[in-house]
């Protein structure tokens, strides 16, 4: 009992003298429950699967849910740099609540990471750094595979919300050099019953195409309304609907769906030069072992490539300053803005002043469901 | 608009109108028995498509753990109460309905996920794993403060809707599931296109209603439950309980929301938290049906339906706007109408 009681109060002591040691605290705001849960989820289990070290320093994550919902992610924001002291933040999966927090960071003057495709005013972006992938490059691929095909008329589909705006504004981004027209904008939500008034629309304009900008699970809806109506070509899906379920939710009917994503979601296929193959593979596999064969998603990789671009920087911003201070938080985002050539498992990143995103082609993939997978697009 | 399409507008918004129509029957009835808002209808449409999908996908729904451990809850609550009032005698009655129940059903679940029994079984697990949540969430959260106002009773169910829409999330996590059509077959009829599960839905809702019409004027309970919608004093002072009333519409108004949920989820992806928004629908239809007449809440929920499916086809980004928007002038035309009736009669 004595020699628990010992073992007990070292145990503390030691724990003491270890935050005494400069402990670095990165604060996290997700929507883990509420409407974006579907995808918070995967963010949140990445978590699980970073090390106890950022940079070779301790390092303590601080992850509070905010329901998806944008005034929470900000007062989680707030939280977070006023009452932790927190030396970077990260979040949220949804754009809107991204945003919210962009702006508290830049504030306080925080660096932050940023887990969505979010588009920033030039002030804000200052501190902010976008981890995923910009709407553009993705529908780039996309908008090449339509090229290809000749494709001149383009039917839009999408979510009614900021998701689905920013798919659309990326698809008609490239609609000049690609050489086609969006002929429909239609809107739906994740929650619809029935998306037939839309779907009959869009086969009434008869376009050579449909792009969906739905999310998960969610994309699935209309392609099936689609397909059931007797609409006999090609259906493409953005990055974000990308995963196992949407497979399993729309059956038969998304065979032969095309989607543009990253490395991660077939690391198995990439060619053994690809940059990030081993990257992926490897965190793929770790997050399968964790959470389940099938498990694997793009969001997840999100929130890891956001702890290897900290842990990267951190170094750096470890020679001018202690955890803690402003001078600290001033120094990594400066680190951030210098991070060349990292590899991440959704691409490799070259950071700069001007560019706060840092991803090239190399971040994507065109993939196909093909016998009820998705597979690489060769 | 050519003719076919708004035939086809026709038939979406008719089928998606039944099911509201349904949702705004149990809310206008659970209104009229006990003065509750049943916010929490939508969360039996999930709970009951997700635990479908889920068994036919060889998996135990979690929704066997919420009744269980409902269960559980509400025995305790009511033993509590027989001992305090030293009445043993009611112990095994209540021991047989919220705990031994729950775990038959649970166990049935149990034994039929890994097998596949078939559709017909399925449904019916799925019906007997979710209609016992109605009478246990009655007996949890609503009896102690019964004859509460209508506004705290509402307070109530924003609670609940919360509490099980979280529950949702857990047991069924975030994504959405779909489960298999009851048949994959299709009838032509002039330009449309019917498939058999809208048939299925618009057929089963006008069955359920029937039979609902047949209870309330034929059966004794049907009956008692009438007369305390009439009058809740003069229903007590014959002799009806009140806590019977009102567990029998919780349990009601579980049975439409299972069979609305069961119905819908081969037709769309549903998700933990989906039904909230079909079953507001459903309330909305009974708005505009003036929150007391069961025919014209139906009538008022299959307008619904069909705003919905044709705000879907020209302004797509504004249906909901839309359908909402409607409660507005609904509401102002009824206020200025009917003269203003106190609630708190009592």
């Amino acid at each position: 009992m004595k020699h628990r009681l010992f073992t007990a109060l070292a145990l503390a002591g030691s724990m003491a003298a270890g935050s005494a040691y400069a402990e670095i605290t990165i604060g996290v705001s997700l929507g883990s429950t509420g409407p974006g849960a579907s995808l918070g989820i995967h963010y949140k289990n990445a978590y699980q699967l970073m090390p106890k070290t950022l940079g070779g320093e301790p390092v303590k994550y601080i992850i509070i849910d905010d329901a998806s919902d944008p005034t929470n992610a900000a007062k989680n924001a707030r939280k977070l740099v006023s009452e932790d002291k927190v030396d970077a933040l990260m979040g949220s999966n949804g754009v809107p609540s991204a945003i919210q927090m962009a702006q508290v960071a830049a504030e306080a003057k925080t660096p932050m990471m940023v887990l969505t495709p979010a588009i920033l005013s030039p002030a804000v972006a200052h501190w902010s750094f976008i981890v995923p992938q910009t709407t553009e490059l993705m529908m780039g691929a996309i908008a090449e595979q339509m090229k290809a095909k000749g494709i001149k008329t383009v039917g839009y589909i999408g979510f009614s919300d900021t998701w689905g705006d920013l798919v659309l504004k990326a698809t008609e981004f490239h609609a000049q050099a690609a050489g086609y027209k969006v002929v429909t904008n239609e809107r739906y939500a994740r929650a619809d019953t029935s998306v037939t008034g839309q779907v009959l629309k869009i086969i009434a304009a008869n376009p050579d195409a449909v792009i969906v900008g739905g999310s998960g699970t969610g994309g699935a809806l209309p392609h099936v309304a689609l397909v059931e109506k007797g609409y006999k070509k090609p259906i493409y899906h953005n990055h974000g609907t990308v995963n196992a379920e949407f497979i399993k939710v729309g059956g038969k009917a998304v065979e032969g769906a095309v989607a543009v994503t990253g490395p991660l979601i077939v690391p198995e296929e990439l060619a053994a030069n690809f940059p990030t193959k081993a990257m992926s593979l490897d965190f793929t596999r770790r997050y399968e072992a964790s959470f389940g064969a099938g498990s694997r998603n793009g969001f997840a990789g999100y929130a890891y490539d956001g702890y290897l671009l900290l842990n990267a920087a951190v170094p750096e911003a470890l020679k001018k300053a202690k955890p803690g201070t402003p001078e600290f938080r001033e120094a990594l985002r400066g680190a951030l803005e210098n991070v060349k050539n990292l590899v991440g498992t959704h691409g490799v990143y070259n950071m700069s002043a001007a560019n706060h995103n840092g991803l090239d082609e190399r971040a994507r993939v065109p993939v196909q469901v093909q016998n009820g997978t998705w597979k690489l697009m060769k | 608009m050519s003719f076919d399409i708004a035939l086809w507008l026709v038939q979406d918004g008719v089928t998606n109108g039944a099911i509201y129509a349904l949702l705004a029957l149990a809310m206008l009835l659970v209104f009229a028995v006990t003065r509750v808002i049943f916010v929490p209808q939508g969360e039996f449409i999930s709970y009951a498509a997700l635990s479908l999908a889920l068994l036919q996908a060889g998996r135990l729904p979690g929704v066997v753990y919420v009744l269980v451990g409902g269960g559980l809850v509400a025995a305790a609550l009511d033993i509590a109460l027989a001992l305090r009032e030293k009445a043993p005698a009611r112990l095994p009655r209540i021991v047989a309905l919220y705990v031994l129940v729950p775990c038959v059903m649970a166990a049935l679940a149990w034994w039929a996920a890994p097998r596949s029994v078939g559709l017909p079984l399925q449904v019916l697990i799925v019906l007997g794993l979710v209609v016992p949540l109605g009478p246990i969430l009655y007996r949890v959260a609503y009896q102690p403060l019964a004859s509460a106002s209508v506004l705290v009773l509402f307070i109530i169910s924003m609670a609940a809707h919360y509490a099980l829409t979280g529950l949702g999330l857990v047991f069924f996590g975030g994504e959405g599931l779909r489960s298999e059509a009851f048949s994959d077959a299709r009838f032509k009829l002039a330009v449309l296109d019917i498939t058999a599960q809208s048939l299925w839905v618009v057929g089963a809702s006008f069955v359920l209603m029937f039979a609902l019409r047949l209870f309330f004027e034929k059966t004794f309970y049907g009956k008692a439950l009438r007369a305390t919608a009439v009058n809740r004093i003069g229903a007590r002072l014959v002799g009806i309980p009140a806590e019977l009333s009102g567990s029998l519409s919780f349990l009601l108004a579980a049975f439409i929301g299972a069979v609305s949920g069961i119905l819908i989820s081969p037709i769309t992806t549903i998700y933990y938290d989906t039904g909230f928004l079909i079953g507001l629908k459903g309330f909305v239809g009974a708005i505009v049906g003036g929150m007391g007449s069961y025919p014209l809440a139906v009538a008022g929920s299959i307008g619904i339906g069909l705003l919905e499916a044709f705000s879907s086809f020209w302004a797509s980004a504004f249906k909901e706007t839309i359908v909402f928007t409607i409660i507005i002038p609904v509401l102002l035309w009824r206020s200025l109408r009917s003269r203003h009736i106190e609630d708190e009669e009592e």
